[in-house]
């Protein structure tokens, strides 16, 4: 019975039709993930500005971000400001919007947090041996900020692939939107539905996985100083 | 008498309203030792901060040779000339340590990477660590880190070297293979101020003494001479918090006088 199931997944195109909707998945992923770090860099910068209001700024921002379900957003953005503005907003377009704007405050508080906990003495170190201030940023402040920066980063970064699986509820054909349609196409099989989203699942896990342990092998080989 | 080197002229210096330094003044002349002593909260780090460009002066010159260097821009060029070493040890931690060492003669004072790698390397195996250059600093002792960032800061080759309580993070047994590398120096001839608490070490090294209380110099002098007999009352009772009577030992002493009388 179960490999009646199991056979499902490989018959026809349904297994090219899965890896077509892991790569909706993977190009939702990365083109947030690409402006969430570039922006992230110039929030985070924002959040150590001497102005009140770019503080006050930045402070709401990341507070909406953390108490607003990214589902609500979702909503909020595809069907709300559809409604509202009379944008129509494409389902993948609105989950890059909602997705950035959420890693864009989460990857600067990052930053922010990186950059402010090297010691004070580095700096002061480095300007006794008498470094102008953008020698000490290039060789001393930014490689340290890097190094603690950048396993957080992979992690934020999992965390945005896995809350892709989202999109699917605003008509986004990814993955597991593509795996229910062949649940529902099969749906006289009554296993299939476990080995599509078992399937689903070891693809997120693979792309997951190695990524997490990159970060876990950066995180102890820069740990400490 | 030649020019001092260095000459801070009644500069003052408060933290958010309460006064730090209050009216300082200090020569220090070429191949001079000074020992800058005090309870902590004195302004003797304060002091080495400003001279060096760390804290701005509210009041008050510092001058290098002949040039005024209190409230200036480039500060940068001034720090070339004066080392300074801190408590904490900090060394770059993501670069090995010849990379330490290499970074201000190579990007400050734009020397060429050879030159100054086989002086390093020179450096290091003098202070006994030529077995260290290649090494991350995570892997070094407090003591040896130390010595490497003194290494570091002499590499520049200061007119002046400034040591802020350069012992003061480490364990004791680590102390002194420290500040055998300062005496060193010393006996070279390098021009230093320094702030420290190992009292031992301020009498083997200085060749003045300053006792800093409550933003002034109190009292300054000879090393023999404070040490053995401060001039001040202050000095006295701090020179004293360094001693450990036990009134336990010597109300024993008294007593066996007292039977051996009898």
């Amino acid at each position: 019975m179960q490999d009646l199931g199991i056979s499902i997944l490989f018959k026809g195109v349904n297994f090219q039709r899965l890896l077509l909707g892991l790569w909706v998945t993977l190009r939702i992923a990365l083109i947030t993930i690409g402006i969430s770090t570039a922006l992230g860099l110039l929030f985070g910068l924002l959040m150590m500005s001497r102005s009140r209001a770019a503080r006050g700024f930045c402070r709401v921002w990341l507070e909406i971000v953390r108490f607003m379900p990214q589902l609500v957003l979702l909503y909020l953005v595809y069907f709300g400001f559809a409604r509202l503005f009379g944008w129509n907003l494409e389902g993948e377009t609105s989950a890059i919007l909602v997705f950035s704007f959420w890693g864009t405050a989460e990857m600067g508080d990052l930053f922010r947090g990186a950059l402010t906990s090297i010691p004070r003495h580095q700096r002061e170190s480095a300007a006794a041996l008498g470094l102008t201030k953008a020698q000490i940023n290039r060789y001393i402040l930014l490689p340290q900020t890097a190094r603690r920066l950048l396993p957080q980063a992979i992690n934020l970064s999992t965390r945005i692939i896995k809350t892709t699986a989202l999109v699917k509820m605003i008509n986004v054909t990814e993955v597991l939107k593509v795996g229910q349609q062949i649940i529902g196409q099969f749906y006289r099989e009554p296993s299939v539905a476990f080995w599509v989203y078992a399937t689903v699942f070891l693809m997120y896990f693979l792309i997951c996985w190695p990524i997490s342990l990159l970060a876990g092998r950066l995180e102890t080989r820069w740990s400490a100083g | 008498m030649m020019e001092p080197i260095l000459r801070v002229k009644d500069i003052h210096k408060a933290f958010d309203g309460s006064g730090v330094l209050k009216g300082v003044s200090l020569d220090i002349h070429e191949g001079e030792v000074v020992v800058i002593i005090g309870p902590s909260g004195c302004g003797k780090s304060t002091l080495l901060r400003c001279i060096n460009g760390l804290e701005r002066v509210d009041q008050g010159e510092i001058w290098l040779r002949d040039q005024l260097i209190s409230g200036l821009k480039d500060m940068h060029l001034v720090r070339q000339k004066i080392g300074m070493v801190f408590q904490s040890y900090d060394l770059f931690p993501h670069m090995k340590v010849m990379d330490n060492l290499l970074l201000g003669p190579m990007k400050a004072l734009r020397k060429p990477r050879e030159a100054v790698e086989a002086e390093a390397m020179e450096m290091l195996r003098r202070v006994g660590l030529a077995e260290k250059a290649q090494a991350l600093p995570r892997t070094l002792s407090g003591g040896q880190k130390q010595r490497v960032a003194l290494v570091r800061a002499m590499l520049m080759h200061p007119e002046l070297l400034l040591l802020d309580e350069i012992t003061a993070a480490l364990d004791p047994e680590m102390v002194s293979e420290v500040l055998n590398v300062v005496i060193d120096l010393a006996e070279q001839g390098m021009t230093m101020a320094i702030v420290t608490h190992e009292m031992r070490f301020a009498e083997a090294v200085a060749d003045r003494v300053l006792f800093m209380e409550q933003g002034v110099i109190a009292e300054e002098g000879a090393p023999a001479s404070f040490f053995r007999e401060p001039k001040t009352e202050r000095a006295r009772q701090f020179l004293q918090s360094f001693t450990y009577a036990s009134t336990r030992k010597k109300a024993q002493e008294t007593q066996a006088a007292d039977v051996g009388l009898a």
